[in-house]
């Protein structure tokens, strides 16, 4: 799950992260108040306004603005709130601003890169720095991987002391950062673990003319599995920042996925939904989600899984591709003759079945009068299809 | 022949009382699986309806100590999966199997943590898998067991249903498996593919082997590698996720691709180029793997 940064930066507050100060804003009355606010609180007119939306790469498109004055500051926050942000992460259509965050600006000596992730290798979380802030970090990690600095925290003891000043030493700070550093450091490292965190990503951090250590950026991701100890966390979900059909399969525990194509998938298990994509591409065709309805799936939640299918309105047609294991192929057939008796089916379905229960599963969808082709295979069903899909609505 | 479970396995169910334990404790007695004990704390001396042949105890010590439990399967809740695995560990149970879904990352970091320093003659295989089956012989997990067939087809996945699709289709061609191991799409697991790799080309009864990994982490890379170096037997593999977007976690935790690293094309050419045949869709893996037989 996903946070917005000023949000994230609350977090780090708590932590005793250093964070610059700001003010969110839901509206340009709110920001405009919070501009006035943050010039009060720092006694400066520098500001800085930006746009809270859930991609990174936002002040390439031009969400971020650093105002010098309250009349730059004003006009900023007019340019950017409501404005329909493009960046490298949100796709050519880009992703509507309805928040903002201002906050002060800072005389900064020299930006870093900062991120923490679970290294599946180790199977310890990692510290990656770079003394290359601000940039793009995968380009950095690409052209150079030997300015990527990596450290592993031991789970047993956490971060040392010492790892804080190596990792100062390495990025060439001097004594009074390096000293800070190794505050911002124990803090931030006891808020990853802590708070369940999955990915947490701070870029840039900043070492200001005075020789602070800031997070001037919060990028954090948690660890679905471990939402169960945050509800607090589960309250700052944004559902516009969310494709709807996700959130209606995450009621139904259901992992769905939305994608570009027209051939609408239910599947159980996710290696087999995956590789259903995979073969729908290999006929020919693009797959318009990947849905996993899981091992132990009852007929209800089948039943919601085709609801959220046949409510996308790019599937021209449907692939059920189902191996029966704990889950009985009748109850996938009775799932899916419920939905259709609900919602109708306007577009043609392909249902491969197999394993336990089969035959009873083929005979359920067989005397319910379904209009549904039936196939041999996996690639068979892919290729019927995709055939379907090409040939419209039939 | 076979490895991990077999006949001498003599298995304790963490989570017995609970729904999943017991209808799977049920499904495993079932199939011939020697289902020693079940634990749940507060439960010791009682019994679970339709298991009551199987004893009940507080903890996993006292199923080793008085029914010499020697292999755990469990079936926890996720909060409460990482203490299940570590009491089984310090029980001094070799062979820890551990099913349960939704584990915090959190949570297997330091059950690897202590699991490396402090048993490192444990097995631990998964998180988040369907488990370990010896047809024929003994089924730890989740999986259907009818589909499989004694032989000589290793099988290793990352993938639950993945798995019994390939179990399946060898069967259907008159292929037995010696043992399938689900290993698990979690990103911190116990077992990898080059740990499954190296018991299977150890194992008399194993002729050929079919893995099958996924999108995310490099496990498949090394295990090309390890295949090129050290296996002679013969190998085919899969790899799901093939047209999964960057950024996306497809299901399994560990099913992500990141940082351009972790991509479905740079695992199957890191197996090809150690001479591995690798099935162009899920439909054909057996069919992949029988012209490699001798």
């Amino acid at each position: 799950m996903k946070i917005h940064e000023y949000q994230g930066k609350e977090i780090f507050r708590k932590y005793g992260v250093a964070v610059p100060f700001g003010i969110p804003a839901l509206s340009v009355e709110e920001a405009l108040a919070a501009v006035d606010a943050v010039q009060k609180q720092t006694g400066s007119e520098v500001v800085v306004v930006k746009a809270q939306i859930h991609a990174g790469g936002r002040g390439k498109g031009g969400g971020v603005k650093v105002a010098k004055t309250r009349a730059d500051a004003e006009a900023a926050v007019k340019k950017i709130f409501g404005m329909q942000l493009v960046t490298p992460q949100t796709g050519p259509e880009g992703k509507k601003v309805q928040r903002l965050f201002i906050e002060q600006g800072l005389a900064i000596e020299k930006e870093y890169y900062l991120g923490m992730l679970l290294d599946r290798e180790t199977g310890r979380v990692t510290v990656m720095a770079s003394s290359e802030g601000g940039m793009d970090i995968e380009e950095v990690a690409a052209a150079h991987p030997e300015k990527i600095i990596r450290m592993a925290i031991d789970p047993a003891v956490g971060w040392q002391d010492h790892q804080s000043r190596t990792l100062a030493k390495r990025l060439g700070m001097a004594a009074g950062p390096s000293r800070e550093l190794a505050k911002f450091m124990t803090a931030l490292t006891r808020c990853y673990d802590e708070m369940d965190c999955s990915m947490l990503e701070i870029n840039p951090l900043v070492v200001t003319k005075d020789g602070k250590v800031l997070a001037l950026d919060a990028k954090i991701n948690f660890d679905d599995n471990g939402l169960y100890r945050h509800p607090e966390v589960v309250e700052l979900r944004d559902p516009s920042e969310e494709d709807p059909q996700e959130i209606e399969a995450k009621k139904w525990d259901l992992s769905y996925i939305a994608l570009e194509g027209d051939i609408g998938c239910m599947v159980n298990g996710a290696g087999l939904a995956m590789s259903t994509m995979d073969i729908i591409k290999y006929a020919g065709g693009q797959p318009a989600n990947f849905l996993d309805v899981g091992g132990g799936a009852t007929t209800e939640k089948v039943t919601a899984a085709f609801k959220i299918i046949t409510s996308d309105p790019a599937v021209k047609a449907i692939f059920v591709n189902i191996f029966g294991g704990i889950m009985k192929c009748d109850t996938i057939a009775n799932g899916v003759i419920a939905a259709v008796k609900e919602v109708g089916l306007k577009v043609p379905l392909v249902v491969r079945l197999e394993g336990t229960n089969v035959e009873l599963g083929k005979k359920l969808l067989a005397d319910s009068g379904l209009a549904i082709t039936a196939c041999a295979d996996m690639l068979d069903g892919a290729r019927k299809v995709v055939a379907l899909a090409k040939g419209g609505s039939k | 022949m076979s490895v991990l479970v077999g006949h001498h396995t003599r298995l304790v169910v963490q989570g017995m009382s609970g729904a999943a334990g017991a209808f799977h404790a049920k499904q495993m007695v079932e199939y011939g699986t020697k289902v020693v004990a079940g634990v749940t704390p507060g439960k010791g001396g009682s019994k679970v309806e339709g298991l009551e042949q199987v004893a009940m105890f507080d903890t996993v010590g006292e199923a080793v100590e008085k029914v010499g439990a020697n292999t755990s399967v469990v079936y926890v809740p996720p909060p409460f999966a990482a203490d299940a695995i570590l009491e089984a560990a310090a029980a001094g149970i070799g062979l820890i199997i551990a099913i349960t879904e939704g584990i915090p990352a959190r949570d297997m970091v330091r059950v690897k943590r202590v699991l490396d320093s402090e048993h490192p003659e444990v097995i631990l295989v998964g998180p988040n898998c369907p488990g370990v089956i010896t047809p024929g012989q003994c089924k730890v997990g989740i999986m259907p067991g009818y589909i499989h067939k004694p032989g000589g087809i290793g099988v290793v996945s990352r993938s639950g249903t993945l798995t019994y699709e390939i179990v399946h289709q060898l069967t259907s061609m008159g292929l037995g498996q010696s043992t399938a191991i689900g290993i698990g799409g979690d990103p911190v697991k116990g077992t990898d593919f080059i740990d499954a790799l190296a018991w299977f080309a150890d194992d008399p009864g194993t002729e050929a082997i079919f893995m099958i990994g996924e999108i995310g982490g490099s496990s498949e890379e090394a295990a090309a590698q390890f295949i090129k170096d050290y296996i002679d037997k013969p190998v085919a593999a899969f790899i799901a996720g093939q047209t999964a977007p960057p950024g996306k976690r497809m299901g399994h935790a560990g099913a992500i691709i990141s940082g351009g690293k972790g991509a479905a094309a740079d695992k199957i050419a890191a197996l090809q180029d150690a001479g591995i045949a690798v099935a162009p869709t899920p439909a054909e893996m057996a069919k992949t793997l029988a012209p490699l037989l001798k």
